[in-house]
This record gives structure tokens, sequence and C-alpha cells, in this order.
């Protein structure tokens, strides 16, 4: 079955698949980020895949890569029963199509990935932090934010930088 | 009449009033805060907002070893932390490529069956409770009590117990084990005969219950919703039975299914989940295996006492393994379980060092919650409450 997925999508979208690997038995696909879109409306609706269930959106942050960061799409067809990892690559201040239009489960998830890493999406309907206070500045789950730091509470040691370590 | 007087009245039509629910709302269950736009009692916006309980837990993952990960899974989803400690065990043990030996693959699922009934009894409680029904919570939680004795007799702890390690178990289950659950299984069918009969007829529950926050399975598919509220639409889709896991196909047991995708059917679901539940652990207490209860992996699991005490080799794996850990291969792997909510998901990046380089938990609460603007808009404010519970969240799990 994995297999006849990489090889019916590369048909399909010769373009769009860059890398295929597998690992574990699991199926990853590296996509081109353009195409998100037009791909994950197919493979939701195409009855060979039917990925009818987006169960995962996330960000991993590969610092001193480049392109920096990967968005990880977990998808499931509840009728087939098989996953399959999808995968686009973005760089830090770039933006990748949003794929609320195709499950609106992605609402959220891309939230949080825009709260904790900062990676934008376009044409969500409403991109803001979600778990993380509106006012707060970075990103935590970026590889550079560091573990620990002491807000400066008090003016008498305003100018006092903060700690860092790790 | 007065023109002013027909004004207010126009005003009354148009304007909407926007009510702040929580987040110290008794019926939020933690720290859940629903801002509502209302139009009368009618709710015609609902936008949920979560983060209080946010620690970062997934961060600090990136700087544990992989065995000292184990506790931060319990403080996740804290009804129910056995069913997170094996999310995350089998999908460390994927990445490993080992596989727990099977009398400690009948425990855990023993145990995480154990776990979903005493998650369900929380829910049913408090979910009642919030309705007015307030005998059942004190009901649930004295059956809850006999559980998580069972709990605390295999691990030390009530709540957080991390009981499973990497490979199978951190110990052999104590005596008088079999004699505890043997009790449960004599004595809990009555106990949920007792709740159906509290509820599943009474005519007040009906009323709050039948018809309200209502979602089709094609709308709970596409916002992502698991677990009992997916089962509640009519969708039968089960991990433990689709992609049984650490030998679930080994047992028989059946998936409840409701119609209508209404409050009260995810109540049935949820009782019969129970029933079933029971059934397995039945099952699984008959056939508990001989042999060992954890997979003697050299350099990822802990040698005997024993040895360590007598053995010089058996000593340096230990001191390394509890210094520094081990290294696991480089690769990604995703692995997901049916946990009492729902579908709960592990991703691990492995960067081949003895830290995970990046661990994302798929939290069934959150998926599950972002569907209740769906459930909600257009109802009653009164039904936001009874809505709120039926989904069963645990903010530990939602916020992370």
């Amino acid at each position: 079955m994995e297999n006849l997925i990489s090889t019916k999508l590369k048909e399909k979208f010769p373009e769009s698949t860059l890398e295929i690997a597998e690992f574990r038995g699991e199926l990853t696909i590296v996509v081109k980020k353009e195409d998100m879109v037009p791909l994950c409306t197919f493979l939701r609706d195409d009855p060979d895949f039917s990925f009818n269930f987006l169960s995962d959106l996330c960000g991993v942050d590969y610092l001193g890569r480049k392109p920096r960061f990967d968005v990880v799409y977990h998808l499931y067809s509840l009728e087939n029963n098989h996953r399959l990892r999808l995968k686009v690559k973005v760089e830090k201040g770039e933006s990748v199509p949003s794929l609320t239009c195709v499950w609106n489960t992605a609402n959220w998830h891309e939230r949080e990935v825009f709260d904790l890493f900062g990676i934008t999406f376009d044409g969500h309907p409403d991109l803001s932090r979600i778990l993380l206070p509106e006012d707060w500045e970075g990103y935590p789950l970026r590889k550079d934010f560091p573990l620990t730091r002491e807000e400066v509470m008090f003016s008498h040691n305003k100018n006092r930088p903060p700690k860092i370590t790790g | 009449m007065k023109p002013q007087a027909v004004n207010r009245i126009q005003r009354i039509g148009t304007n909407t009033m926007v009510l702040n629910m929580g987040p110290q709302h008794p019926s939020t269950h933690g720290v859940l805060r629903v801002i509502l736009e209302l139009d009368g009692e009618t709710v015609i916006k609902a936008t949920p907002d979560i983060g209080f309980l946010h620690t970062g837990i997934e961060k600090t993952m990136e700087s544990k070893t992989y065995a000292q990960v184990i506790p931060l899974t319990d403080r996740m989803d804290y009804v129910a932390s056995l069913s997170n400690n094996l999310a995350y065990l089998l999908t460390v043990e994927k990445l490993l490529d080992i596989q727990a030996p099977p009398k400690a693959q009948f425990i855990r699922v023993l145990l995480t069956e154990l776990t979903r009934i005493a998650s369900h009894l929380v829910w049913v409680g408090s979910h009642a409770h919030d309705i007015g029904a307030m005998s059942m919570l004190l009901y649930a939680f004295r059956e809850r009590e006999k559980l998580l004795d069972i709990f605390e007799l295999c691990s030390g702890q009530r709540m957080m117990t991390s009981y499973f390690r990497i490979g199978g178990l951190a110990q052999d289950i104590p005596e008088g084990f079999e004699s505890k659950v043997k009790e449960v299984l004599e004595t809990f069918p009555d106990k949920i005969n007792d709740y159906e009969n509290l509820l599943t007829k009474n005519r007040i529950w009906l009323n709050r219950t039948v018809g309200v926050g209502k979602i089709s399975p094609e709308d709970a598919m596409d916002w992502g919703v698991s677990g009992p509220i997916l089962r509640g639409c009519g969708v039968g889709w089960d991990i433990r039975k689709s992609n049984p896991y650490s030998g679930y196909d080994k047992f028989e047991f059946d998936i409840p299914t409701g119609k209508n995708g209404d409050v009260y059917d995810r109540y049935l679901v949820r009782l019969e989940e129970m029933r079933q539940s029971l059934r397995i652990v039945g099952q699984a207490l008959d056939g508990i295996p001989e042999g060992d209860f954890v997979a003697r992996v050299q350099g990822v699991v802990l040698p005997p006492k024993e040895e360590v005490l007598s053995n010089i080799e058996a000593l340096i794996f230990q001191f390394k393994l509890v210094v520094e850990g081990f290294s696991a291969p480089v690769g990604e792997v995703y692995h997901s379980i049916e946990s009492p909510k729902g579908e709960l998901g592990y991703y691990i990046v492995s960067d081949g060092s003895n830290k995970p380089y990046r661990i994302r938990v798929r939290p069934p609460c959150f998926v599950n919650l972002s569907a209740l603007p769906k459930m909600i808009e257009g109802r009653l404010i009164a039904d936001v409450v009874a809505t709120i519970g039926s989904i069963d969240i645990v903010l530990g799990e939602v916020d992370r």
C-alpha cells in the first residue's frame, strides 16, 4: 500500500514530491510547499487515498539547516486505514499555505505552530497566539530560545541582561 | 408606542452581548475560558481561549533523556496517566525497534483499560455534576478510588504512576494484585448498572442531553475529532481495532457507537466502553503469561538489581544508563493509541543523541476542544455547560 501511495503521488504530482523516505514502516514524503493545497485536496478526495483525517500538524526546528524549519503533517484515512507523513521545508520568515480550507482541524494546529515556532500560514482565518499570552515575545520551541530566562520585574535591575543558559 | 421604546426593542434585536465564561468557572473543568457572543440566550459565536496551564512540556522534554520524559507524560492527561505512559513508550520502542515481552504487554493492556474506566468515571461524575445530578460525583469518585488503589499497589503512586518503562514495566506486579483486580471485576458491573438506573432514563438528564451539542460525522472528521465523540456520531473508529498495539488483537471486545452525535450518545458510548474495558481486563487477568516483565535489552533497560550488586559489568551498565541514558537511532516515528479521550499520538524526532530532538504530542483534548464552537453555535447558553462536559477535556493536556 505504501509503495502505491508514493508511486501514484509521484505520477500525479511529479514536480511536487521532492523526497520519499521510509523508516520503521512509516512513509514520509517531502513536498513543495507551494503545492500543498491542491496536493492535499487530491489526497483527501481521491478514493485510492481518501485521507479524510488530519491527525496532526506540527513544526520542527532544525537550527543551522537551510531551510530551517519543517512543518510535518500526519494524515490518516479512516476508510483505507493507512497513514502518511507529509513534510514541507520552510525558511525563517517564509510562510506556508494554510490547510484550513482542506481540513478545518488545521486551524488550531497552525495557530499552535505559529505560536511556538513563528511560522506563518497564508490564508489562515485567524492566525494569532493560542497557548501563550498575546504580548509574549519570542517563539519558545525554536532551538535558539533560551531554556531559562528570568523576567525583569523590578526597576532596580532593569538594565541587567537576562540570564541565558543552554 | 413612543419612538424611543421602538428604538430600544430594535436594539435588543440587533445588538449582541459578550459574555466571558471562565477561566474560573466550575463547569469548565479547569481553566478553560470561553468568550460567548449572545443574542438573548442564543450563542452566536463561541471562542475558546486556552493556554492558562501551558508549561512548555514539549520544550522540557527536549532537554531530558528518553527515560526522564516518562514522568512528564503523566502530567498531561492526569486522570489517565498510564495511557500517556503507554503512548510515549510505544513510540520510543518503535524508534528503538524493541518490543515488550508478552507478560508486560498483558499488564499494560490490563492497566490502561482500568485507566480508561477511571477516566470515564471522572468524566461521568463531573459531567453529571455540571448538569445537576450531584450524587453521581460521589458515587463515581468512590468507585474510582478502588482503581487508584490498584495503581498505587503497582507503582506506589495513585495518579502520577510512571509504572510503564522502556521495554516493559518498572517492576513485577505485586502480591495481592490479582485479588484486587478480581474484586473490581466482580463489583463493577453492578455499579455501572446503578449509574444507568440513575441517569439513562432520568427525565431531567434526557432533557439536558438529548439533541444537545450535536455534530455530524463528516464535520467531526473534518475537525479531527476522535474517541467517544466521534463514535457517538456513529463512526466506529477505534485504534485498538484498526491498528492493534500492545497485543490488543488477542482480546475480544466491541466498539460501541451512537447515532445522533449528541451529548446523550456520548454518554451511552462511554458507559458501554466501561463495560467493554471490564471484558478486556477479565481476559487479560486470566491470560497473564509467565515470563519476564521487561525486555532485557542491554544498554536500554536497567540490569536486574541482584546482578548490579554482584557483577561489575552490570554495575557499569546501570551507572551509564542512569547518568547519560542511551542513544536512539536517527529517525522519526509517530505512534498513536486510543486513549480514553481519543487518538493520543507521539511524534519523536531523534538526531542520534541520548535526548529526543523534538517530541510532539498529538493531544486528543486539544483537537476535540477545537470543535466546540461547531457544537454550540446556534444553541442556548445552558447547553454550553453540558457540551463542554461531554467533550471530556483535561486542561493539562490541552495546554501542555
